[in-house]
């Protein structure tokens, strides 16, 4: 979903860290991006190189660091791993579970020169 | 791009005018315009800046440029922690949103729907009645024209249209700079009707109190688990159109059950706009969320 709008976000984080800390290319970015968070990873590398066009990141290499989805299990008390936002838990099979993790979407760190 | 504010130089429209027209609101209540002329302003300071500083990196040897290394066997690459959620920006805007609502005690809620769920019809007799209570302001977010700010208007309700241009929802900046000419009264209730789509919108907080999700009975049963994050961030979900279950075989213990599995916590409310059934029930859940 609006991977466009995220890849802007993306761009204006690393435009402020480098007015913060004095680079001017990104070779890398590395990004955490949990599988609840709605995200089309496929989608995101294609906006990627759309809106880093022209950018100090042209170029610049998207490394996707994937986080699995968790949520506590309303029936169990417990924290299980889930697949789908609405996944059932693989302990009871119900579907009462909330999600605690894996809905981050997050830029971790850059390669600068 | 105005970097003071963050403005885009994109489509975004509040009342047909471009958003960097318009004058800011900080948080503190102090404000300051911005016109075409400071935008160009910021625009020119923004680039000198840019040079300066390159200057500054050579002389001083802190770009590791082959020419100027200072360091040698130093990588010319290092790395930079960010640490920071991609929608940081739009969450600081919401942040800035929601001091406003809690210094106002205005109680704002983000109404999410596909397009044709009856949001709008829904919204209009919900101020006819709610109105002799209170105020209600709204806005309204669509991609083109303010056919429905002018529907909200004729229920004499103060209303501010954004068009996204070619965005598919409402961000909280663009809702900072709507509050600023809506300027929402103390102890109201603030509407905002987002773009109709059931994917994009749900990501992007407003600063709003709640999400609620309007779901009409013309609509499938399973829209809940095709589109889970919506109602995932949703507090209230209504059921719309619910005088046409007669004609029709929508399930609605399915649908609530659907959506409960999305969102345990979900409230369901059932109502119908034309035929008011129901409307008491969302006119107190919304009663009893107004602080003071």
């Amino acid at each position: 979903m609006h991977e466009m709008s995220l890849t802007e976000g993306i761009l204006q984080l690393i435009e402020d860290a480098a007015r913060e800390q004095a680079f001017s290319k990104v070779s890398a970015v590395w990004l955490e991006i949990g599988q609840l968070a709605g995200v089309e990873v496929e989608a995101l590398r294609f906006c990627f190189d759309a809106v880093t066009r022209g950018s100090m990141a042209e170029g610049a290499r998207l490394e996707i660091i994937s986080v699995s989805g968790i949520g506590w299990c309303m029936d169990c008390s417990e924290s299980v791993h889930l697949k789908e936002v609405y996944g059932e838990c693989p302990r009871c099979g119900h579907h009462r579970v909330q999600v605690t993790g894996g809905n981050e979407m997050r830029v971790k760190e850059l390669e600068v020169t | 791009m105005c970097t003071t504010c963050g403005c885009g130089s994109g489509e975004v429209k509040i009342e047909g005018d471009d958003l960097h027209e318009h004058e800011h609101v900080h948080a503190d209540g102090t404000r300051h315009a911005h016109s075409h002329d400071h935008s160009h302003e910021h625009g020119h300071a923004h680039s000198h800046d840019h040079t300066h500083s390159h200057d500054h990196d050579h002389g001083h040897g802190m770009r590791y440029a082959p020419a100027h290394s200072h360091s040698p066997g130093v990588s010319p690459r290092r790395m930079v922690q960010i640490e920071q959620d991609i929608l940081a920006k739009n969450n600081a805007y919401a942040a800035q949103n929601r001091a406003f609502f809690t210094g106002r005690r205005v109680l704002a809620l983000n109404l999410l729907s596909s397009p044709g769920s009856g949001k709008t019809t829904l919204l209009c007799k919900t101020i006819e009645q709610l109105q002799a209570r209170r105020p209600v302001t709204v806005i309204e977010g669509d991609q083109q024209t303010s056919h429905d700010a002018d529907r909200i208007r004729a229920t004499g309700a103060k209303a501010i249209q954004i068009n996204t241009g070619k965005g598919c929802h409402l961000d909280a900046h663009m809702v900072g700079h709507a509050l600023e000419t809506l300027d929402p009264p103390e102890r109201s209730i603030l509407m905002i009707e987002n773009v109709g789509n059931l994917v994009c919108p749900a990501a992007f907080d407003l600063g709003e109190a709640h999400k609620v999700v309007v779901l009409s009975v013309t609509e499938g049963e399973d829209k809940p688990l095709k589109y889970p994050d919506m109602f995932r961030a949703a507090s209230l979900m209504l059921l719309n159109k619910c005088d046409l279950l007669p004609h029709l075989d929508f399930d609605v213990a399915l649908a609530i059950e659907h959506a409960r599995r999305v969102n345990p916590a979900i409230e369901v409310l059932q109502v119908s706009a034309k035929s008011g059934s129901g409307l008491d029930a969302w006119l107190a859940w919304l009663d009893a969320r107004v602080k003071g």
